[in-house]
């Protein structure tokens, strides 16, 4: 039998060992983050408020004695109304993907809930499997697919011959982009809504149908409002990617469907303004978390209201 | 006319007939258990009824209509389902007004049913509470007022209470038979627990296999089971294989193989030669001392085990043939738990009008 002093003693040392491994374990990943996350973040803050290097990237930070600070790029992004035209657009391209692939991706979650469990596994590999190959790899194949002599194109300008409209291009447009937006950001909509989805209780379902409700009433009364936090995790992942994404706009779209993404990189790499560039970049990641706040904070009331 | 008439109705799951040719017949205002071991198809049975499972072969007529063809959304019953099934996107008062809604009443109606149902289970002060920030007991009343809110002409109870514990339960218990009186609706309640079954029902459908073993009152299933199932689920029996040697309009005497011969209570179709079953309640079993010999039924024995339950205690003893009969001992004086030990001679003896005889 122990002591009660040596088995407070004991837990002491537990509850010290179990901090202490929280500290361990926790380590790596918060050097990492701020290794690869607030310093650069920081570097970009800084570099917003620099001036340019006479032959790109920066100027010193301090000449002569002198800190070399200024708000020339802010006064820049808000003088013209390009640059807010551009973030419209993006948020526009951003908020239709959104919400195509909430749109698309819902009856296939459904399905694959709805789906015996072990045929859930393999619907949700393939869901994902076009993750297997590259990315740009994928982005290309939508060239082909959409190109002019495809037989996609074809197909579109015959049948808007016969009502005697004007054959259209598909690729290297807005419309290209955003059948390349939804594509790649599919599975990152399905995931969550399928996890959400597979988690309700079915008893809930015959419950409304006990009580009166018709299939309709069904879904719209307790189906969808429990997958609403679902909706809120898979839209995060869809839209703050699509906001910042530059190489399916470039791929896939025409000279004038130029997103956010594209404006930062060619900041950096075209006219080599860094400073500019890092403000669009700061005012993206501005946004960015602003609007991730918000849906964390409408997904935290949907988690508790549905909890 | 009866309210509810399931007649010839049977349910096949493959080869193994769930519901097998079942037949009831429920009055108007009438609390009826479906009791029986799990997967004895009561649960089933109530499926069908409320028509998220359609059967076989059979019939179910609801007012002498027959609502084969009527989907669940549409049949004017409601489930009270085991885990409850509350909405938890919804309030305790939206939960309770859904069936309101989705029958399309107006808002001033809405709102005055839902508080009278809340009233009725005592939870008009919670009616803004989500069902995560309640109990298991009162999220029980919140689906017990939802079904209720509107009227139904039947109302469908599966398993309601198990997940409650025993204290809760049973003021559950009480709370069930109070509703079901003020609100007059017929309920039909589907347990496995024979003790709920005896306190909530006004008849008792006892299930096995498929099939109904016995349709009766309580106090008909406990004390006249039709047959050995039933003796043995309803409560504790100590049963006898037993030949009728004499059956007489008063009385039966059975002979009882190694032992002797019993008297026991008259028994339609008990013939003189037939075989079958004595089976005594404990609480109809005295034990005594071994001299004691005052009524007609007494055997010797020795105490194999007891179990002190705080009440009473039961006693198993064993007979000189090494049948197992149990006896009850109250344990009404304060510091007498027990009056015998493991390994004593005792008698037992019960009246010649106890038990009774099973043919099967």
């Amino acid at each position: 039998m122990m002591s009660p002093s040596a088995g407070a003693t004991m837990r002491a040392c537990s509850s010290m060992n179990s901090r202490f491994g929280r500290w361990v374990v926790s380590l790596p990943p918060m050097l990492f983050l701020l290794l690869f996350f607030v310093a650069p973040s920081l570097i970009m803050v800084v570099a917003s408020f620099r001036f340019p290097g006479e032959y790109g990237g920066l100027a010193p930070l301090v000449d002569q004695g002198q800190w070399q600070l200024t708000l020339e790029t802010y006064r820049f992004f808000f003088s013209d109304f390009i640059y807010a035209e551009i973030f419209v657009k993006s948020f526009g391209v951003a908020l239709a993907t959104t919400l195509i692939c909430i749109l698309l991706a819902y009856p296939l979650a459904w399905l694959i809930a709805r789906s015996p469990k072990r045929h859930q596994d393999v619907m949700v590999l393939l869901a994902v499997l076009p993750f297997a190959s590259n990315f740009l790899i994928r982005v290309y194949a939508w060239m082909i697919i959409l190109g002019p002599q495809a037989a996609v194109a074809r197909a579109v300008n015959s049948l808007l011959g016969v009502f005697g409209f004007e054959p259209v291009t598909l690729l290297f447009s807005p419309f290209a982009v955003l059948v390349g937006m939804v594509y790649v950001h599919l599975p990152f909509m399905i995931l969550p809504l399928y996890t959400n989805l597979a988690k309700h209780d079915p008893a809930l379902l015959d419950a409304a149908q006990d009580l009166g409700a018709n299939a309709w009433q069904r879904f719209w009364k307790v189906t969808w409002p429990l997958s609403l936090p679902g909706i809120y995790s898979g839209s995060v992942l869809v839209f703050i990617p699509v906001l910042g994404m530059f190489a399916i706009p470039d791929i896939l779209g025409g000279t004038g469907d130029i997103l956010i993404g594209n404006l930062i990189k060619e900041q950096f790499l075209g006219t080599r303004d860094w400073p500019f560039g890092a403000t669009l970049s700061l005012m993206l990641t501005l946004v960015v978390l602003g609007l991730a706040g918000l849906a964390a904070w409408l997904a935290r009331r949907g988690v508790r209201r549905h909890a | 006319m009866a309210l509810l008439e399931l007649r010839n109705l049977t349910r096949r799951f493959g080869d193994l007939a769930a519901v097998d040719n079942v037949s009831l017949s429920i009055e108007s205002g009438e609390f009826v258990t479906l009791l029986g071991p799990s997967g004895c198809g009561k649960t089933t049975i109530l499926r069908m009824i409320a028509g998220f499972d359609l059967p076989d072969a059979g019939e179910i007529l609801l007012d002498g209509k027959n609502i084969a063809d009527v989907p669940p959304e549409k049949r004017p019953l409601h489930t009270v389902f085991q885990s409850y099934a509350l909405f938890p996107h919804m309030t305790v008062a939206e939960n309770v007004a859904f069936p309101l809604r989705m029958a399309r009443c107006d808002k001033p109606v809405i709102k005055t049913k839902v508080q009278e149902a809340l009233e009725s289970v005592h939870l008009w002060d919670r009616a803004h509470a989500y069902p995560h920030e309640l109990s298991g007991g009162q999220k029980q009343r919140v689906a017990l007022a939802r079904s209720l809110v509107n009227r139904p002409r039947l109302l469908l109870l599966d398993e309601p209470l198990a997940a409650l514990d025993a204290k809760l339960r049973e003021e559950m218990q009480h709370e069930l038979i109070d509703l079901q009186r003020d609100v007059g609706i017929t309920f039909i309640f589907v347990t496995h627990a024979q003790d709920e079954a005896l306190a909530l029902s006004h008849r008792i459908a006892v299930m096995n296999q498929g099939r109904i073993e016995q349709f009766d009152e309580p106090s008909k299933i406990y004390g006249f089971p039709r047959n050995r199932f039933v003796a043995d689920f309803i409560g504790n029996t100590s049963m006898m294989e037993v030949q009728v040697a004499e059956a007489a309009p008063t009385h039966l005497r059975l002979a009882v193989p190694g032992l002797g011969e019993i008297a026991a209570p008259p028994r339609e179709g008990a013939r003189a030669g037939r075989r079958g079953w004595f089976a005594v309640r404990p609480e109809q079993v005295r034990i005594g001392p071994a001299q004691d010999r005052e009524l007609e039924n007494h055997f010797c024995g020795k105490v194999r085990s007891f179990i002190y339950v705080g009440n009473v205690t039961t006693y198993t003893v064993e007979l000189a043939d090494g049948t197992p009969i149990e006896a009850l001992l109250s344990n009404s004086a304060p510091g007498r738990a027990r009056f015998f030990e493991v390994g004593d001679d005792v008698a037992v003896s019960w009246r010649h009008d106890a038990g009774v005889f099973l043919h099967e």
